[in-house]
């Protein structure tokens, strides 16, 4: 892999983090933007969960990790600490996968 | 422990096991990024300088398929903007000299905005950022370099690895969802974002999930 990759990676990466947190962030938002902006994490979070679930490149999918969110859910669900989500989710997504 | 208010301990014990955790998926992303071939050097620069973990896989994703360096930076840095908008909802939060304001930025990501936004109180929300980000850091760039010394000795798909962000996410989400414009800006950005998936490239249907926050515009019937 080429070092350009992790070079502009971590520039661009940064600078993102900057123009949010530091460029544009000091200055007051108005209540609308501000209330859209408090939405942010649940609308990101819920596409990464599906993407990284039922999507391999830009194929739709549904293979063994939807077991695996699937177990997931009922652990969060269940108030299981984070430790606990995790490590049965990939378990029962690698226990499909072996049967 | 007994210097710490029930609230912080709580926040405490959720930084720590997420943290561990993330410490068990940065192995699986050291041993995918080194099977996709990043040299150890490499893969554990990115984990500190890059230091946001969807991107980073995201880019030795697109370079174990055959892709392109400019396709493997795109396609990661499409992922990384949601720390800009991150960092415009954690902001407010966080005055102090620009210097220090510099140094924080660098640990505006999923987890430390999930942890800290899930705060009412603004004290709390410090602690909550910074004792998410540490020890994140550390556990993120110690599992990083255990996975890629392991290399491809182990294959991260047989212990089910690859569902280890999904499950720490879906975790990061609950809070989200105790009210109901959360509730509906969850759906709305998913089902973007599987819309999206097969006819965009990758790393753009995330981006625009975001489009979901739109709903907020208009106070809703809690008048928040």
């Amino acid at each position: 892999m080429s070092w350009w990759v992790v070079v502009w990676l971590s520039l661009g990466a940064y600078a993102f983090k900057v123009l949010g947190f530091v460029v544009i962030g000091s200055r007051k938002l108005p209540r609308a933007l501000e209330r859209c902006l408090l939405l942010i994490p649940a609308a990101l979070l819920a596409a990464l969960v599906v993407k990284d679930t039922f999507s391999t490149q830009q194929s739709l999918v549904v293979d063994e990790r939807a077991l695996g969110l699937a177990v997931a859910l009922l652990c969060v669900w269940k108030k299981r600490s984070l430790v606990v989500t995790i490590v049965a989710a990939a378990a029962a997504t690698a226990i499909l996968r072996a049967l | 422990m007994s210097r710490y208010t029930p609230e912080q301990r709580s926040v405490l014990s959720a930084g720590l096991t997420l943290s561990t955790a993330v410490g068990i998926f940065a192995i699986a992303y050291g041993v995918l990024a080194v099977s996709a071939g990043a040299s150890v050097l490499q893969t554990c620069a990115l984990s500190i300088f890059t230091f946001t973990g969807a991107s980073q896989l995201s880019a030795v994703g697109v370079i174990a398929t055959g892709g392109s360096a400019s396709a493997a930076v795109g396609g990661a840095l499409m992922l990384a903007a949601r720390n800009a908008i991150y960092g415009l909802a954690l902001a407010p939060s966080f005055a102090g000299s620009l210097g220090k304001r510099l140094v924080t930025a660098q640990f505006v990501i999923d987890e430390t905005t999930a942890m800290a936004t899930a705060q009412n109180d603004m004290k709390l929300r410090h602690f909550a950022f910074w004792w998410t980000a540490i020890p994140l850091f550390s556990m993120w760039n110690l599992g990083t370099l255990l996975g890629a010394l392991l290399g491809s000795a182990i294959d991260p798909q047989a212990f089910g690895l690859d569902v280890a962000f999904s499950a720490a996410f879906v975790a990061m989400l609950a809070p989200h969802l105790r009210r109901k414009r959360g509730r509906q800006a969850a759906v709305l950005g998913a089902a973007i974002c599987l819309a999206l998936i097969p006819f965009v490239p990758v790393g753009l249907p995330i981006l625009a999930s975001g489009l979901a926050i739109i709903i907020g515009v208009r106070p809703d019937e809690e008048g928040i």
